[in-house]
């Protein structure tokens, strides 16, 4: 008999009440259609959590020790980046994230008790839209590179005969093993374009000839790439792409919108990206945002995966409501020819994303993106000029990461990252096992949350290392 | 009596005044500007012109969303007893714990040296998890329950390649009553699906099952407690049937609160299993996510000579231990494996949330749990007794577990009032209405679970409103159609929101629309 303050009918005299109703004389009779081979033996000796029920106080105790075996990189912050980024959080985004009402609500499938969760919802879907100048978005996927992977899905059913998409050679490598899960069942092939050496960008002669078979169903683009470099050719590339009937997908992160082009003016057909770097946190890999968008047209709204919420009025015309839309693609209706299995998504998530949105506004996103270009591109000038080291390998200009190579200082990564770590710092990811034609190369990440203060102790840092 | 706000809040792009900032941006270093110059962005991929977003400050945007959240209901304003949702209670310790800065604050790829103590979490959420399901490993990888679905069935799809008979293992066999997910899943797998109907126990119907069966079978997804709220009596049937063809045996974990502490899957003979994290372990739905849906499996040999195990194929990174250097390890997803199904580790918050709900419960709690959820449906049927206007169509006296499905059918046949009527009249007396017309095989269908977390004084006002809803259905038929009148809106028109004339999925369309430059979706 357990009494828990999480159980409110646990109380024996409650409990004998409800059992007298039902007319049976213990609990056991309710579980006895349960087979004795089914049944499970010795239930509470088995490892699940410490053996008993603890109290709050205890709770807290236990995993707060846990947690301080924990480092947490404050100042500076982590200069790690690879698909999730240190940026800032706001308060505000963080206080209406925690409001009960969103965060403990369901789904909204009954839209007159949820409207104020849809309206949330259906607004981040619209920041959103404008941020990618698209015109349909969902309310979020898992991340983005489970996005990308339903996007290249979606243009398979869009282009039927066709088997491969063509995407960069510097596509993020956890983004394309995601991808690689969700084709390999139907047997789609992902095949990569080559970059050119000296920029980074995709090589065009290259996307050319790989289209020529015409059986890309789709030609996908990161911008900024995996590498950090903006892929200035993406409207050429799209251009190209249509020349061969495939779909151009776009892979963007939001936070560089207030700079650099919208997918939707550089012709996407379908924009994906990843929502972590607007007000989510590191969160140890998730829950992120996978941000999934596309054109006003039918063919591809028809195919599109996840929930939509949309705009609509009451029975009587008299008020503003909304709704969740063109539900007959989701699984819950059309089951095995649903567009996608995905049920429970983001959504709070996407909450926050919109309320960041909201806050920042046309000017916010602006002023952010050059003070992390700014930023970055300093970063990169000062660890250019440190003895043997290069940075950036690639000539292209480059939004908030950037590859740094230490081929001429005689030292490996590890060994420098090792050195960081001793002094407080995290260096940037060692993509040696990615991309081997690169060097002793780490990816560093520079944002807003980077000062020229916590940068400058980067540079004076490895200086050190560096002369040892 | 339930009100609910009722604010006259525009939509942002309605607010706001040009100048205005919500967020201040800090100044760029001046040093930092003279050693850089000038950032150059070429034209072509130079934003070209700003995006159309609203001018609001911070006072506005967190006055709007709060007046928003108001019109929003969740577990923590009442009940919310959505069938196979488990919206149970969401303990804030274990938010305040989930949310700490030493886990929000941590990098997916910092030094694994660096994040022991959310590794070690990790770990024994592992191992918890397994033993709850009685299954030898588990993967915190997958972000839902329908992801881990998926990540179950291409675990099924590897077995069988590895095993070089894919080629004829082309079938997952599903119940009608199963969740859309099941099939959809299957499907985005690349196997067929193959439904069988239930029979009047509620159960899987043994002869529909055998007749199914044969050697394409690749497995069978299964929820049990069914969707029904009722025990598969058979499985133990079912599974020896699925076996003996070398199918394997798939297990929905969305209904586990039905049986926690007294049966588990692993025992009952299923292979793999998925748990939602969001339901079982309290972490909440977010208004349809963040969840997490880890899956579990038996050591089953897939291949001897090589010594490949089931636990080999499952989705990563998961947590190891090394024993020799004593740290906690992620181990990325090797040869055999499905691969990755999202970028980097799982949902950590979810899963913590979920880590310190078991660590509070413990094996007693999460027993005693399941018990509140059985004894709770049980004594809500038994209220329902002879209530005029439903009806129970499978299982009659049969006992329940966690949930239960209650048809409308009756009402809607005798004076046209449906469940969706009944739906908002529950909205009206501040209840959340039950999942509607699931499961498909039940006409007018109320699914109803009020989880383990639901006070029996709830129960009871909650079955005295169907009663009444009843008697006003029967009195006035026409009434039912006008609600509801308590929410922050009435009756939404749905067919409208989704036609190609009228369909607006964002505030651009709208605006589009208006100016004349787009027509409709075509």
């Amino acid at each position: 008999m357990v009494r828990h303050p999480w159980l409110p009918n646990s109380p024996e005299n409650i409990k004998k009440e409800m059992l007298q109703k039902i007319g049976v004389k213990d609990v056991e009779e309710l579980f006895k259609d349960i087979p004795k081979e089914a049944r499970v033996k010795d239930w509470e000796k088995l490892e699940i959590g410490v053996g008993r029920p603890l109290s709050e106080i205890e709770v807290r105790r236990y995993v707060d020790r846990l947690l301080d075996k924990n480092k947490v990189f404050k100042y500076p912050p982590p200069f790690l980046g690879g698909g999730a980024w240190p940026h800032y959080v706001p308060s505000v985004v963080r206080y209406i994230m925690m409001r009960g009402e969103f965060m403990t609500t369901y789904t909204p499938y009954q839209a007159e008790i949820a409207y104020g969760l849809m309206q949330a919802l259906f607004e981040y879907q619209s920041l959103m839209a404008e941020l990618l100048e698209m015109e349909v978005v969902n309310a979020s996927m898992y991340d983005w590179a489970s996005a990308a992977a339903e996007a290249f899905l979606m243009s398979f059913r869009i282009n039927k005969e066709r088997n491969k998409v063509l995407v960069p050679s510097t596509m993020n490598p956890f983004h394309k093993k995601v991808a690689e899960t969700y084709l390999w069942p139907h047997g789609y092939k992902i095949e990569t374009v080559k970059y050119d050496p000296e920029t980074g960008l995709m090589d065009l002669e290259d996307l050319k000839k790989k289209l020529s078979d015409r059986k890309a169903s789709a030609v996908y683009v990161e911008n900024p790439s995996f590498l950090g470099f903006i892929e200035e050719n993406a409207r050429d590339i799209g251009e190209i792409a249509h020349d061969y009937k495939a779909l151009f997908i776009m892979g963007v992160d939001p936070i560089s919108l207030g700079v650099l082009e919208a997918p939707g003016r550089l012709g996407a057909d379908i924009a994906v990206g990843e929502g972590q770097p607007l007000g989510l946190g590191l969160n140890y890999g998730g829950p992120y945002l996978g941000i999934f968008a596309t054109k006003w047209n039918m063919k591809f709204v028809r195919q599109m995966p996840g929930r939509i919420m949309g705009l609509t009025t009451t029975k009587d015309g008299k008020q503003r409501a909304f709704a969740m839309v063109l539900q007959t693609r989701e699984q819950h209706i059309r089951r095995e020819r649903a567009t996608s299995n995905i049920c429970t998504n983001e959504a709070l998530c996407a909450v926050a994303a919109g309320v960041y949105m909201a806050l920042l506004g046309k000017e916010g996103f602006k002023k952010l993106g050059e003070l992390i270009m700014y930023r970055s591109h300093y970063a990169a000038k000062k660890l250019n000029e440190l003895p043997g080291v290069k940075a950036p390998l690639f000539k292209s200009t480059f939004f908030k990461e950037f590859t740094v190579n230490f081929d001429n200082t005689g030292k490996q990564y590890n060994y420098i990252h090792e050195k960081l770590l001793e002094n407080g710092i995290h260096g940037g990811l060692y993509i040696k096992q990615y991309f081997p034609e690169l060097g002793e190369t780490a990816l560093f990440c520079v944002t807003e949350l980077h000062t020229k203060e916590d940068i400058d102790l980067l540079v004076d840092t490895l200086k050190e290392i560096l002369e040892e | 009596m339930f009100r609910q706000a009722r604010w006259d809040e525009p939509i942002l792009f309605e607010l706001g005044a040009p100048g205005r900032i919500g967020f201040l941006v800090p100044e760029v270093e001046e040093e930092i500007k003279r050693v850089v110059g000038e950032i150059k962005i070429p034209e072509k991929i130079k934003r070209s012109s700003p995006p159309n977003l609203p001018d609001l400050s911070e006072v506005e945007v967190l006055r709007h969303f709060v007046n928003l959240s108001q019109m929003s209901y969740g577990v923590d304003n009442g009940p919310v007893p959505l069938g196979s949702c488990t919206m149970k209670y969401n303990p804030k310790i274990a938010m305040e714990l989930a949310f700490d800065p030493r886990i929000t604050m941590l990098h997916p790829l910092q030094d694994e040296r660096t994040v022991q103590g959310l590794l070690e979490i990790m770990y024994l959420l592992q191992k918890w998890l397994a033993n709850i399901v009685g299954m030898d490993a588990c993967t915190l990888h997958p972000a839902a329950g329908a992801h881990g679905e998926l990540a179950g069935v291409l675990v099924i799809r590897k077995y069988h390649e590895l095993k070089g008979q894919i080629d004829k293992k082309k079938e997952i066999i599903i119940p009608d009553s199963a969740h859309g997910t099941n099939p959809a899943s299957s499907a985005m797998a690349g196997f067929k699906v193959v439904t069988i109907k239930s029979d009047e126990r509620g159960n899987v119907d043994i002869d529909a099952l055998k007749a199914a069966v044969s050697e394409s079978t690749a497995g069978l997804m299964l929820t049990n407690p069914n969707t029904l709220g009722l025990f598969e009596e058979n499985i133990l049937e079912i599974a020896e049937i699925i076996h003996e063809v070398d199918g394997l045996l798939y297990y929905d974990g969305a209904n586990l609160n039905g049986i926690m502490g007294y049966a588990r899957p692993g025992d009952m003979g299923f292979d793999i299993a998925h748990i939602n994290i969001h339901k079982t372990f309290s972490s909440p739905h977010g208004g349809g996510g963040p969840g997490a849906g880890p899956i579990c499996v038996k050591d089953r040999i897939v291949d001897p000579e090589k010594g490949i195990k089931l636990s080999d194929l499952i989705p990563g990174p998961i947590v190891v231990y090394d024993e020799k250097e004593k740290k906690y390890k992620l181990k990325w997803p090797g040869k055999y494996s499905v691969g990755m199904l999202k970028a980097f580790f799982g949902n950590v918050i979810p899963l913590v949330w979920g880590f310190v709900y078991i660590l509070a419960m413990g094996p007693q709690g999460l027993k005693e749990a399941t018990e509140q959820a059985v004894i709770n449906t049980n004594y809500f049927m038994k209220l329902m007794e002879n209530v005029k206007g439903y009806d129970v169509i499978y299982g009659k006296g049969r006992f329940r577990k966690h949930e239960t499905v209650i048809s409308a059918k009756p009402m809607h046949d005798e004076v046209g009032v449906s469940a969706e009527d009944v739906a908002k009249g529950l909205l009206d007396a501040g209840f959340y209405a039950p999942t509607i017309y699931f499961p498909l095989i039940v006409p007018e269908a109320l699914m109803i679970e009020f989880t383990d977390t639901e006070t029996k004084e709830n129960i009871e006002k909650y079955a005295a409103r169907l009663k009444e809803i009843s008697e006003i259905a029967y009195k006035n038929p026409e009434e039912p159609k006008t609600w509801p009148r308590n929410t922050s809106v009435g009756r939404v028109d749905a067919v409208k929101a989704s036609h190609p004339r009228h369909v607006t999925p964002t505030w651009r369309v709208y605006r589009l629309r208006k100016e004349g430059r787009i027509t409709a979706l075509k």
